[in-house]
């Protein structure tokens, strides 16, 4: 039995598991970029912010992935359900990449066009979001775009702890030492994570100011 | 139309200390008085904080004592004070994400004029600072220096605030297009009689533009002049900027032709 007839096989269950990892990586990405992009901007107002937020955000990122799920596992209501919890490490995850960017992008405006603008009676929030973050915006996309691919491979890990996904399959594949399973899991996650990839790569330059 | 003396001064530095964050003083107790209309210059050398001056009138900057009065007034909205005054800068500062229409109507949609308005004065502008309408529609990066800094000019210019502060606004320019908006700066300041302060540090623009000239040196004010009484000052600073400025032209026409 060959591969591309394995995927034929089971092709209901490889979309559900699919789905299940788009959800995954959907809603911690949501969540990074809500969380995310405010804290990078208080960073940029506050300057004395600006290390703990990315100090914290950088420690989060040296600690192994499945440690993390364990970590989180005591934590009540987030702890109770498998997908919560996959879902808050991804987020804690995809932080580091969204604040980095948002501050750098941010900081990266021209000083020439931030101070005509307030020169002309612009005010903080006027300046924020019709000057500073129009002009930041693709560097926090691809800000998003790294957090959105290193989130799809982080979370075929979260199927360790029954939250899903396609590294169920990954799992299973190990366990029974099947290849065509294995591939069957990590082939639709390299397919999303490149996908992913090339339509924000896309969105970046579409938006980023000539 | 002749300024009278006896007339409220429309910006007024009274006794300004300017210190840095780090203690650094850069203005050591500085007296001016700027008058209706008139287009002073303040002349300088890098670093002798004329750029500071500039932004301590529309409160970039807020000095460490003393006080700069604009119109009379004394604290205030600093939003509604600085949309009532133009503001030109050197490295222009233009949004490079909104077309020239937008940059220039920037300060009237602010203030929530109506899009009708807006249409209207954008023309009027473009045409005033003798730009294409067609270039409404352009991006910056499209222009070329000279007309990026027209409409930089054309932007300060929108919400037609009587006072205009230009920090070297010609200086990055090559010498023919600046001298070409030097004349136009000229016949726009017949029109407009706006009161303008002006930063520069080359004399020969001082001298063209300027109804007085205020010398600044290390963070002091030296003398205020006209260009004519600057030209013959026996002061030592006046006298070295009009012999640096001479010089340059005498060695230049003494090359001869080659």
């Amino acid at each position: 039995m060959n591969v591309a007839h394995f995927f034929l096989q089971h092709h209901e269950e490889i979309l559900e598991l699919t789905l299940e990892h788009l959800w995954l990586v959907g809603i911690s990405t949501l969540l990074a970029v809500v969380i995310g992009i405010p804290l990078g901007i208080v960073s940029t107002r506050w300057p004395a912010w600006n290390k703990p937020v990315l100090g914290s955000a950088n420690v989060i990122q040296t600690i192994p992935s499945l440690a993390l799920f364990g970590f989180l596992l005591p934590v009540p209501w987030i702890g109770a359900r498998a997908d919560r919890l996959a879902i808050l490490a991804l987020t804690l995850y995809a932080l580091l990449p969204v604040i980095r960017n948002t501050y750098t992008g941010i900081r990266g405006v021209d000083p020439a066009v931030v101070e005509a603008g307030r020169g002309m009676g612009m005010t903080g929030s006027q300046l924020l979001f019709q000057v500073e973050l129009p002009l930041a915006v693709s560097v926090i996309l691809a800000g998003v775009r790294v957090a959105v691919v290193v989130s799809v491979g982080l979370a075929t890990i979260a199927a360790a702890i029954g939250a899903g996904g396609l590294g169920e399959l990954i799992f299973r594949g190990l366990a029974m030492v099947n290849n065509q399973l294995i591939l069957a899991g990590a082939v639709p996650a390299a397919v999303l994570a490149l996908l992913a990839d090339f339509g924000l790569g896309w969105l970046e330059r579409a938006l980023r100011p000539q | 139309m002749q300024t009278d003396s006896t007339e409220v001064p429309v910006i007024e530095f009274r006794d300004i200390v300017y210190k840095l964050p780090d203690g650094r003083e850069l203005l050591h107790g500085l007296d001016l008085q700027v008058q209706r209309g008139e287009t002073l210059i303040l002349l300088g050398r890098s670093g002798s904080g004329k750029t500071t001056m500039l932004k301590l009138i529309n409160r970039l900057l807020t000095p460490s004592s003393g006080s700069v009065r604009v119109n009379g007034g004394g604290e205030g909205d600093v939003i509604r004070l600085r949309r009532s005054i133009g503001y030109v800068i050197q490295n222009i500062g233009l949004f490079p994400h909104l077309t020239v229409e937008r940059n220039i109507s920037l300060v009237p949609r602010l203030e929530r004029w109506p899009a009708d308005r807006i249409r209207v004065r954008v023309e009027e502008l473009l045409n005033l600072v003798g730009l294409d309408r067609a270039t409404a529609l352009r991006y910056p990066h499209q222009l070329s220096g000279g007309q990026q800094q027209r409409v930089g000019v054309a932007r300060a210019l929108a919400a037609d605030p009587a006072i205009l502060l230009m920090d070297e606004p010609f200086g990055a320019l090559d010498a023919i297009t600046r001298d070409e908006l030097q004349r136009e700066f000229l016949s726009l300041q017949e029109r407009l009689h706006k009161t303008i302060v002006f930063v520069t540090h080359d004399l020969r623009e001082a001298i063209r533009l300027g109804s007085r000239i205020a010398l600044i040196e290390a963070g002091r004010l030296v003398t205020v002049l006209s260009p004519r009484e600057f030209l013959q000052s026996k002061d030592p600073i006046a006298a070295a900027y009009v012999r640096a400025f001479g010089e340059g032209l005498e060695s230049a026409a003494s090359r001869g032709p080659s």
